[in-house]
This record gives C-alpha cells, sequence and structure tokens, in this order.
C-alpha cells in the first residue's frame, strides 16, 4: 500500500472519516460488551442515558467536560508547536496547590477579584511547572517527553506529603485534605441543586481565547509555524526558543487551571483523587479535536460523556468502567488513522 | 540502621538484582525499538499487559514458562499495533505510542475485573521460585546475591550480551541499527524498512511485556492497578542515559535498583525526620538528573521519530 496526498479534501471526508472512526471505536468495544455478556445495544442506550438521560445526568457531563477543554487545550497548544507536554496531571496538581496555598485564608479579596486571581496563581504554577523541562529540552536537548511524565509522579507524591503532612486539615477527621477554599474564592453554581459550576464558562472562554490567540495574534503564528516546520520558521526569523518558552507557559498555565477549576468549583478542597487523570485524557481530548481549540470543547464532551456514561452503565449491568478508557483509547487512535486517510489517498501499488 | 550498615547487609545486594530485572527488560526492549528508529511510548501500557496476561495464565493454572511466553506474545501483538500505526500508517510516534499504552493498560484492567468480579484483595499464585544454580550458588555472599534469583532475572542478565551480540555482530543487527540512522541506504540493500522496523518494535515489546510479567509471576503473587507505576517512563529514560546501548542500559538499571533497594531501607531508617514521599520520588528524580548529565552525549538514532514513506526523499 502507498498513501499519496490528495489534491484537493472533498468537505465531506473530512467530516466522515472521524465520525466513522468513532463508529468503529464504538463496533470494536462492542466486543467487549458481548464478551462481559452484555447486550449492545441496551449497554449502548445505558451509557447514552447515563450522558445525557437527564438535567442531573447532563450537567455531570459538562461538569466533567470543564477540567477536559483546559487539559485539553494544554495538550493542543503544546501539540501544535510540536512541544509533547504529557505532564498535564502534574501541571494540574500544581495549579491546584498554588490555588490552596492562595486560596485557604493567605490571600483575601472580594469574589469577583479572587477568582480570577486564583486562576491566575494556578496557571501560573502550571507553567512554571512546564518551563523547566522545557529549559532543559532549549538548553541541554533533554526530551522533554520523559521529563514531563516523570514530574507527574513527582508533583503527586509532592502533594501527597502536603495532604499527609504539613497541609492537612485538622479538621478533616484524618482524611488526607487541605483546608477549604475561601468562600470568595469559590466558583458559583450555574444551575440550582447541581454541581455544574462556572469552571465551565471559564473553560470555554479559554478555549475561544487560545483559538484566537493561535490563529490570530503574531505569537499564535510563531507557535504554527515552529511546530510545522522549525527550520523554516528560524530562517524566517522567528525565535524558536522565545516561541517555545510562550507555548509552555500556555499549555502549562491551562493545565494549572483544570487544577483550580476542580478545587474551587467542584471539591473545595485538596485531595489527592482530585483528578482521575484529566491530565493525560486532554491528551485523547486534544487529538480527537485535531488540535484545534474550539474542537477542543466538543471533544472533551464527548469523551466526559463516554466516562460518565460508562460509569452510569457498569453501574446498570455487569460492564467495568473501564470500558471508557479502552472506547477513548479506540477512539483515539482510530481518529489518528482516519485523518491521515483524509489527507492522504491510499493507493494499492 | 547506619547507612554503611545497608551496604554490608546481603539482602539489599540481592533485592537490587531483583529489582533491576523489569528495568533490563524494559529498557532493553526500548532500546530494541529506538535503535530501529521508532519511539515507543506503549512501554508502560505494554508492561502492564505483561503483568496481567502473565499472571492470569498462571491464576489459570498455566504453567510459569508458558506463561512468560504469553505475555511475551501479547507484548509482540501490542508492538504489532504500535508498528502499523507508526511504521507503516507513519503517524507520530509521540501520540501513537500514548494511544497505546492508554489502550494496553485499560484493556488490562478491564479484563482484569470482568475476570474477577466481586474480588477486593487481589487472588494470589506461586510465583516463581529462586532457583540456586548448583556449585555458583555456594559461593559466599556473590552466591546468595548473583546465583539465588528467579530464574527471569538470569534471563534478563544473559539476554544483555546476546542483544549485544545481536545488533554488534549479526546481520540482522546491522540492518536494524542502521534503519535507525538511515533507513534509504536500508532499502537500498533491497530490505523492506517497514518489515524490518515492525519486527524490531515486536521483539523490544515482547521484552517489556517480559519485564512486567516478571512483576507478577515473580516478584509479587498478584496483579493489581496501576502496579507498574512509572517503571515504563523511567526504562525510556535509562535508554538515553546508555547512550542506546544494551551494556549501558544494564548498569544503568542496576545503579537504579540500587538507589530503589536503598531507598526502601534507609526509608524505614530514617521515616521520622524525613518523609517517605520524598524517598518515593528518588527514582523519577534521578531519571531527570540522569538524563541531564547524559544530554550532552545523547547521540540520537538520527532517524528515531522520522516516518519512512517509500518514493519520499
Amino acid at each position: 500500500m502507498r498513501l499519496e496526498p490528495r489534491e484537493r479534501v472533498p468537505l465531506w471526508l473530512n467530516i466522515v472519516a472521524p465520525v466513522g472512526a468513532i463508529a468503529l471505536a464504538f463496533a470494536l468495544c462492542a466486543l467487549l460488551i458481548l464478551w462481559a455478556g452484555a447486550p449492545i445495544l441496551p449497554a449502548y442506550a445505558a451509557l447514552l442515558k447515563g450522558a445525557f438521560g437527564s438535567t442531573f445526568a447532563a450537567t455531570e457531563t459538562m461538569t466533567r467536560a470543564a477540567p477536559l477543554i483546559f487539559t485539553g487545550l494544554a495538550a493542543a497548544v503544546a501539540f501544535r508547536a510540536k512541544l509533547w507536554n504529557i505532564g498535564g496531571e502534574g501541571q494540574l496538581y500544581a495549579g491546584a496547590l498554588a490555588a490552596t496555598y492562595f486560596g485557604t485564608g493567605l490571600v483575601t479579596l472580594p469574589p469577583l477579584l479572587m477568582v480570577p486571581f486564583l486562576f491566575l496563581v494556578g496557571a501560573i504554577a502550571g507553567g512554571l511547572l512546564l518551563l523547566l523541562p522545557v529549559i532543559l529540552k532549549l538548553k541541554l536537548r533533554v526530551d522533554e517527553v520523559v521529563t514531563t511524565l516523570l514530574l507527574n509522579f513527582i508533583i503527586i507524591l509532592f502533594a501527597n506529603y502536603l495532604l499527609f503532612g504539613p497541609w492537612k486539615d485538622p479538621l478533616a477527621m484524618g482524611w488526607p485534605q487541605a483546608a477549604p477554599i475561601i468562600d470568595e474564592g469559590v466558583l458559583s453554581p450555574l444551575i440550582p441543586r447541581m454541581r455544574l459550576h462556572s469552571g465551565l464558562i471559564w473553560a470555554v472562554a479559554f478555549a475561544i481565547f487560545a483559538w484566537g490567540f493561535i490563529r490570530f495574534s503574531k505569537w499564535g503564528f510563531q507557535i504554527r509555524a515552529v511546530g510545522h516546520n522549525p527550520e523554516a520558521a528560524a530562517f524566517a526569523g522567528i525565535p524558536i526558543g522565545a516561541t517555545v518558552l510562550r507555548t509552555a507557559l500556555l499549555s502549562g498555565g491551562l493545565a494549572g487551571m483544570a487544577g483550580v477549576g476542580e478545587l474551587a468549583g467542584l471539591k473545595g478542597y485538596l485531595t489527592l483523587d482530585i483528578s482521575p487523570g484529566f491530565g493525560y485524557t486532554g491528551i485523547a481530548v486534544a487529538m480527537l479535536a485535531g488540535l484545534h481549540p474550539l474542537g477542543v470543547i466538543a471533544s472533551a464532551i464527548f469523551i466526559a460523556a463516554i466516562y460518565n456514561g460508562a460509569d452510569a452503565m457498569s453501574r446498570a449491568m455487569s460492564i467495568s468502567n473501564y470500558l471508557a478508557d479502552v472506547l477513548t483509547a479506540t477512539a483515539l487512535l482510530l481518529v489518528l488513522a482516519s485523518v491521515l486517510f483524509v489527507r492522504f489517498r491510499p493507493r494499492l501499488r | 540502621m547506619e547507612l554503611l550498615d545497608i551496604f554490608i547487609t546481603l539482602g539489599f545486594w540481592s533485592a537490587l538484582v531483583r529489582m533491576a530485572t523489569p528495568l533490563i527488560f524494559g529498557t532493553l526492549g526500548e532500546l530494541i525499538c529506538e535503535r530501529a528508529g521508532v519511539l515507543n511510548l506503549g512501554i508502560e501500557g505494554i508492561m502492564t499487559m505483561g503483568a496481567m496476561v502473565a499472571w492470569y495464565w498462571v491464576y489459570q493454572g498455566g504453567d510459569l514458562w508458558t506463561a512468560v511466553l504469553v505475555a511475551a506474545a501479547a507484548g509482540a501483538l501490542f508492538g504489532l499495533l504500535h508498528a502499523i500505526f507508526s511504521v507503516y500508517l507513519g503517524l507520530s510516534q509521540h501520540v501513537t505510542g500514548i494511544g497505546i499504552t492508554l489502550l494496553a493498560a485499560s484493556l488490562s484492567y478491564f479484563a482484569f475485573r470482568m475476570l474477577l468480579p466481586n474480588v477486593t484483595t487481589p487472588p494470589k499464585i506461586d510465583p516463581f521460585k529462586p532457583l540456586p544454580i548448583p556449585g555458583l550458588s555456594d559461593i559466599p555472599y556473590v552466591g546468595e546475591v548473583l546465583f539465588t534469583q528467579s530464574p527471569l532475572t538470569y534471563l534478563a542478565f544473559v539476554l544483555v550480551p546476546v542483544v549485544a551480540y545481536g545488533l554488534y555482530r549479526t546481520p540482522l543487527g546491522l540492518a536494524v541499527r542502521m534503519v535507525g540512522e538511515n533507513p534509504l541506504a536500508v532499502e537500498a540493500q533491497g530490505i523492506d524498512v517497514h518489515r524490518l522496523r515492525t519486527a524490531a518494535v515486536m521483539l523490544g515489546s515482547a521484552f517489556m511485556a517480559v519485564g512486567g510479567a516478571f512483576l507478577t509471576i515473580s516478584v509479587f503473587d498478584a496483579f493489581y492497578i496501576g502496579m507498574i507505576n512509572g517503571r515504563g517512563w523511567i526504562c525510556i529514560a535509562l535508554v538515553i542515559f546508555a547512550s542506546w546501548r544494551p551494556g549501558k542500559a544494564l548498569a544503568g538499571a542496576l545503579l537504579f535498583a540500587a538507589f530503589e533497594a536503598l531507598q526502601i531501607r534507609v526509608q524505614q531508617a530514617s521515616s521520622a525526620f524525613i518523609p517517605y514521599q520524598f524517598f518515593l520520588m528518588m527514582p523519577y528524580v534521578l531519571s531527570i538528573l540522569a538524563m541531564i548529565v547524559m544530554s550532552r552525549r545523547a547521540a540520537y538514532p538520527k532517524a528515531l521519530l522520522v516516518p519512512f514513506r517509500k518514493g519520499e526523499r
């Protein structure tokens, strides 16, 4: 088989290919449902119902989508510049740690300022955490994939130390959790009696910001140029190092804000289960969106729906909710391949 | 316990050799893939898969050595999947690898949950017993440390010179190294670049899976969620640390295992004044430090990460 570039890409192919890939992912995972001894269609119906079947289900899905939008944006922005930031999980925790440090009484501002302040310190913490591997990459050519990955483990262990040690809330009856965020910093609920909070609005706003930034700003253009062809970008006078550093601050900052949103919107205090791997899932979110910031919103909702739906499905039938991870991974790989067939035409020799 | 006392206990040295084993398998596996020009970030998931299937095979009454083969086959299968995406289709090796890790790990956990529903404590199996090598194991000190280990540990140590010989002294090894440096030259020799890379990735992935299997059917006697715990990522750092050479990979794995074995013992001795989390961080911090130290001498295979498409210059 040979791949030759298409001269023109028909619009329908751009839509059919990824949708077909996702449909194929569902079909393949149906085999796992069969193996689990459950009927396929009712199982997927339960998944859909668990994701959107009621106001509660739909708001829960949107609640879960908010951090995924942030981590998805973090991956999308970095991957655009071919900066392989796999450290979203650690940057999320860094953001949550910073928000806990400043938001539990150290600083008190009126609510209108306190919430942006917490997002700001969280973003700075996440950005700074990514700065270390990026400086190592630029100065010493140390591969950032491994360093960002390893920093995840280090930061989570550090949070573990703080929560079992100096930051442990004495009022938490022995649970490893930090003191609660002060009332001024708590994100307001969007719908009465539901957990959905204004973190979603922040996430969507930043998706639009990231899109405009990448699409229209000079720095955004430089990010795309460095990702496409670093040699040509350097030849054209684009400062590679500065561009990569800016990308890192933006990417790490977005991931850090995911942590702030979860902390100030959902939990109210830092625990060790603040993220069930949002940082890693963000990579799948970004890839499904084709690294497009606005697409990230849709793909984050889609993946959040799969996870929440699978939770509901596993309660209704005896299917493990790890099916959600399998579905996400399968969809990730198949969509990746489908995009290739949009750009190239397969030719049998 | 004084720090120096740790070094004179046989338990420390014996644990060091034991803990190095999965790292040796994983690092050799990753090294073979990268030498052929393919970064395999699937390693973490492939090790998880190897650990799961080997354990389940033995749990179902299977033989221990067959379990090793089953794990290797499962690893090779995921290696094939990685190769289809990253070699034949030429997709980003980073993203494909992350996808393979997600898929292999989540499939392992899904299967584990489905095969054993309603189980709270992981059921145990009879793992490999230490196999004293007749004669050699009677040597004082050295015998207990080096020659009273799990058979899989011997296999890991034997594989190091075998892989080195294969890579540097055989035509096939030459082709593998060449395809990681200059695939066009390999094609000019009439060798199929894609097939060669796929074979290397499958072999390397089989090694990784056996490394994972070692954890369930030799060290521990059960499988549990999250048991690989970043070992795969450490192997990737070790490959860089080793400058893509098998002998140095062994040295790196032993060095790391030494810190890991030391960490547990120092932790027990000094938990009063240094929180244990800082000891748990050590392997990850050291991996990063190792990469910094070796960065100036890191000679990446030139075609690493570069997909090869026929007829393209």
